[in-house]
């Protein structure tokens, strides 16, 4: 299987199986329209108006040589991988960690209910913290490399607790033979100069939202009195990323139906200095104002476009910044079974609410008949996870007979669940869009190939 | 080859024998927290 496209004024083909990248004069890309569609000798006569019979005939050795060398055309051998991925096995390496159940805004694409997820207000306890930790390094084998995400609701409204939990588990990691790397995400509200500190010191990763310009910002991200917090966050947030350097950090925003000219938003975040930006559409019910629907993927797929262009044109001139969506590693990456399962949620990922309850993902937390088990118990519904386990690009029948499956693995199983109500039909608007990211990521990194 | 460039010569296929030890990132515990990403992501199996 191939895919091919043009943008730029580079013609792009992809294999599918190999991962492999190819850019071909515009010869290679019309014989690909017939290429084992038509016997080969008709292909020449079919281009005869645009090419000469000689340019058919060299384009067609190359395809064919790069057939022979796996890299065209390449056969789909991964059904023997199946087995493997499916005995894996995969012990738990990451926990996303309801830190506070509690929030100081009230963000109107909230799907955490303002921070509630379908409960009540709660912090987690220290208790519950270590328990998670041990939990952890109970669960995670030979694994040496765990996650802890200090999530929310706003983290920050229980940060003594993060920072007990943070001390506890640099206690026992050695000795358990493990390596803890924290992340924690947060609004920006209650930063300060010690919290930035801890930060700096103590997390790999740091995650700071925000949406893009002021406007828009604070109309989706207003405080609990419809105040914005624009003017607030954006000092702290700047001082946070010059702090680390800017690295190892994200600012990251939710775009919506309301602001589809979201690039603004992305070269606004850039124009205030970070160089580390994530903003991605919003998932939510179809029926709120704000959720991304079919009619508008055109637009979308015009900004993305328009945003590969402004990112390439300002890296000319020196001012480089990097977009989460558009990272793509074609000169390695992850192993085809990583690219195969995905996230890991519901197997080596899993989220702990504020009172320990274990759920798949942070974003499945409060659906009650997605509760796995305890921090105290350990998961004891395995036909969860066994669900979660059987989740892979080959059981998922639009992702076998898509180009970007091992692009994207099968894309975000609570997408899945919230838009068809089984873990393995995706989520078609986002499929597009996914598509279009990978399209634009690859293009960029053409062109920088390319000088 | 002087119609066809190609970008990348490491292939997929060479990654399955190696593959699978899951000591890369969790995808989620970067900046994505709905919209997974993979074909970013180091692996830490070099």
């Amino acid at each position: 299987m191939i895919h091919k496209y043009r943008m730029n004024g580079l013609n792009i083909v992809l294999d599918v199986n190999s991962g492999a990248v190819h850019l071909v004069d515009d010869v290679v890309y019309d014989i690909l329209d017939f290429y084992k569609e038509v016997p080969e000798e008709e292909i020449a006569s079919k281009l005869a108006d645009k090419y000469t019979a000689e340019a058919v005939k060299e384009g067609l050795e190359e395809i064919k040589e790069l057939e022979q060398n796996k890299m065209l055309y390449s056969e789909d051998i991964f059904a023997e991988v199946i087995p493997k991925v499916e005995n894996r096995n995969p012990v738990v390496k990451a926990l996303c960690l309801h830190i506070a159940h509690d929030c100081n805004l009230k963000c109107k694409y909230c799907f955490a209910e303002e921070g509630e997820y379908h409960g009540k207000r709660e912090l987690m306890s220290l208790e519950v913290g270590k328990k998670a930790i041990d939990f952890l390094i109970k669960s995670s084998g030979n694994r040496k490399n765990l996650e802890v995400d200090f999530f929310g609701g706003e983290p920050l409204m229980n940060f003594d607790v993060v920072k007990g939990i943070v001390e506890y588990a640099r206690s026992v990691e050695k000795e358990a033979g493990k390596n803890f790397r924290f992340t924690i995400t947060t609004n920006g509200i209650l930063l300060n100069d010690d919290i930035m500190n801890y930060i700096n010191e103590n997390m790999h990763n740091v995650v700071l939202s925000i949406d893009g310009r002021k406007e828009v910002n604070d109309r989706m991200r207003p405080r609990a009195g419809g105040q914005g917090t624009y003017d607030t966050i954006v000092p702290k947030f700047q001082k946070l990323a010059d702090s680390r350097n800017q690295t190892d950090y994200y600012v990251r925003g939710t775009f919506t139906r309301y602001n589809l000219d979201f690039s603004k938003d992305v070269l606004h975040l850039a124009d205030l200095g970070f160089k580390q930006i994530s903003v991605e559409p919003v998932v939510t019910d179809e029926k709120e104002p704000y959720s991304i629907r079919e009619e508008d993927l055109p637009a979308i797929f015009d900004e993305y476009e328009n945003l590969a262009m402004q990112i390439l044109e300002r890296r000319k001139n020196g001012q480089w910044f990097n977009f989460f969506h558009f990272m793509i590693d074609l000169t390695g990456g992850p192993c085809v079974v990583k690219r195969m399962v995905g996230c890991g949620s519901g197997t080596e990922y899993l989220a702990v609410t504020p009172t320990g309850d274990l759920y798949p993902c942070h974003q499945f937390v409060g659906m009650e008949q997605f509760k796995m088990g305890t921090v105290d118990t350990g998961v004891v519904k395995p036909e969860i996870r066994k669900s979660f386990e059987g989740c892979n690009v080959y059981t998922k029948p639009k992702c076998r007979e898509c180009w970007a499956r091992f692009y994207c693995s099968g894309g975000c199983v609570a997408n899945s669940y919230n838009t068809h109500g089984d873990l393995i039909t995706p989520y078609e608007i986002g499929c597009e869009m996914q598509r279009k990211r990978i399209e634009c990521a690859i293009m960029i990194k053409a062109c920088e190939n390319n000088g | 080859m002087k119609h066809i460039n190609t970008l990348n010569t490491k292939l997929l296929q060479n990654t399955v024998a190696k593959g699978g030890c899951g000591e890369c990132q969790t995808s989620c515990q970067s900046a994505c927290k709905t919209s997974c990403t993979v074909a970013n992501q180091a692996c830490e199996n070099k």
